[in-house]
């Protein structure tokens, strides 16, 4: 197979599976030549909805996506999913697991899963997630569903690059649901409690409420609370008709369209500028020296930022 | 290697016998090496294993199989990978394996196989070094 970007790009126009998936690869590796290739397909992207799915870990949200997915399907739509799991901060390595919850799925017709670690990069992340999301969109995916656990601000910023960002919420959490509100209660536009064949579910749901009527944020309409049990696929055709019905209006979509944008400039310059400054440094080897001399107290961090980024006129 | 890049391995259980433990053993140890793995859990037939493959892109299937069924899930596996076009992706074995099957099953294509009682960091350094064999020579 030939593994030139033009190829993997044509690939995946046909809709051939190993050239998405490989084309996935070398863009979350950011291989020479990632950004032309990102740069070529952008055109060609934005027709597909693109949902965020967080909440805390052992909500169901994997095995929600997979019930849902089965009812996308059901309706003649096709399905990309991008399942993120942490890398570990020690080994670099990662244990993707959501796939365990989407057995069903592995074979459907129509369905691409794909797992995704976060693999520690400053912010990257979202890029990458970013990155995947329209790969799967030249791949002519109808609906992207991007799960990832709702802790840690980089997974938060994820989902929010999402069209519609639903919340998965269980029974029994009383705090869990307090823990997960902070910086996820203002981008939900749809909460979901699963597992609701266990006691508690309706305090689950009037604990929802309550948070909801505490939001101050004046035009955006609160978000429906529906219950759900994906295991035993109750609930998750009401959960698939209400996003797929999900309109925002036309000034918030505009506003959050520019806000995107913007940031997704200022994250591309921010990598592209730190990772030019640190690709120099590297050559010249000072980085490892300059970390020493931190430890050894020899400089403080803010001069040799400083005398860095001084040869560039900036400060 | 590209930059950045991570060496991405499926750890998969087909057939029916239900003993996890050696493959979350492994799944584990492969992450602590630093590598990226992705958890299939019990009872894959070999189409899903394929597909899976394949859709994540892996460097290597890991393929633990403790029900003596060994020849027959490993050679629907490889038949299935070729039926792709994705033989190109090392398929390792572990588990129960009487001596005189490894090298049938090494016949089949397999890289390596690991019987019980093998170093997780045996097995990590293997596919560490194979793959980049692998990525050198293509």
């Amino acid at each position: 197979m030939n593994d030139s970007w033009e190829n993997l790009i044509a690939g995946v126009k046909n809709r051939d599976i190993r050239a998405a998936a490989r084309l996935i690869t070398r863009v979350e590796n950011r291989a020479p030549g990632w950004k032309e290739a990102m740069s070529r397909i952008y055109s060609r992207t934005g027709s597909a909805r693109v949902i965020g799915i967080t909440g805390s870990p052992g909500a169901g949200k994997s095995t929600l996506t997979c019930a849902m997915t089965k009812e996308l399907i059901s309706r003649g739509l096709t399905v990309g999913i991008i399942a993120i799991d942490p890398s570990s901060p020690f080994s670099g390595g990662a244990l993707l697991g959501d796939r365990l919850r989407m057995k069903e799925i592995f074979e459907t017709p129509g369905v691409f899963i794909r797992s995704m670690a976060t693999r520690g990069m400053l912010g990257g992340l979202c890029q990458a997630a970013r990155d995947v999301v329209r790969i799967l969109d030249l791949f002519g995916k109808d609906i992207i569903l991007v799960e990832t656990v709702g802790v840690g601000q980089d997974e938060i910023e994820v989902v929010k690059t999402a069209d519609l960002v639903m919340v998965v919420c269980m029974p029994g959490q009383g705090d869990g649901i307090q823990a997960i509100k902070a910086g996820v209660m203002e981008i939900a536009d749809l909460y979901v409690v699963n597992k609701a064949d266990m006691p508690g579910v309706d305090e689950a749901v009037a604990d929802i409420l309550a948070m909801l009527e505490l939001s101050t944020e004046t035009g955006k309409p609160s978000a429906p609370v529906l219950k759900t049990s994906a295991l035993k696929n109750q609930g998750v055709k009401e959960v698939v008709t209400a996003f797929l019905d999900h309109r925002t209006d036309e000034d918030r979509r505009q506003a959050k369209a520019e806000i995107r944008a913007r940031e997704e400039i200022l994250s591309l310059l921010a990598q592209e500028v730190s990772g030019y400054i640190l690709k120099q440094w590297e050559n010249e080897n000072r980085f490892c020296e300059s970390v020493n001399q931190v430890l050894k107290k020899q400089k403080d961090p803010y001069a040799i930022v400083k005398e860095m980024t001084q040869r560039f006129n900036w400060s | 290697m590209n930059q950045g890049g991570k060496i991405r391995v499926l750890v998969a259980k087909p057939g029916l016998d239900g003993h996890e433990r050696g493959a979350q053993v492994v799944a584990y140890g492969l992450r602590d090496a630093g590598f990226e793995v992705i958890y299939t859990g019990l009872r894959q037939t070999a189409e899903q294993i394929v597909s899976t493959a394949i859709q994540e892109d892996v460097d290597v299937v890991g393929l633990s199989i403790l029900s003596g069924a060994h020849l027959s899930l490993t050679r629907k596996v490889m038949d299935g990978l070729k039926a792709q076009g994705a033989d190109d992706i090392l398929v390792i074995v572990g588990g129960i394996i009487p001596d005189p099957d490894i090298q049938k099953l090494k016949d089949m294509g397999v890289g390596e196989v690991f019987v019980s009682g093998t170093p997780v960091s045996a097995i990590a350094q293997y596919i560490a070094s194979a793959v980049s064999t692998r990525k050198n020579a293509g």
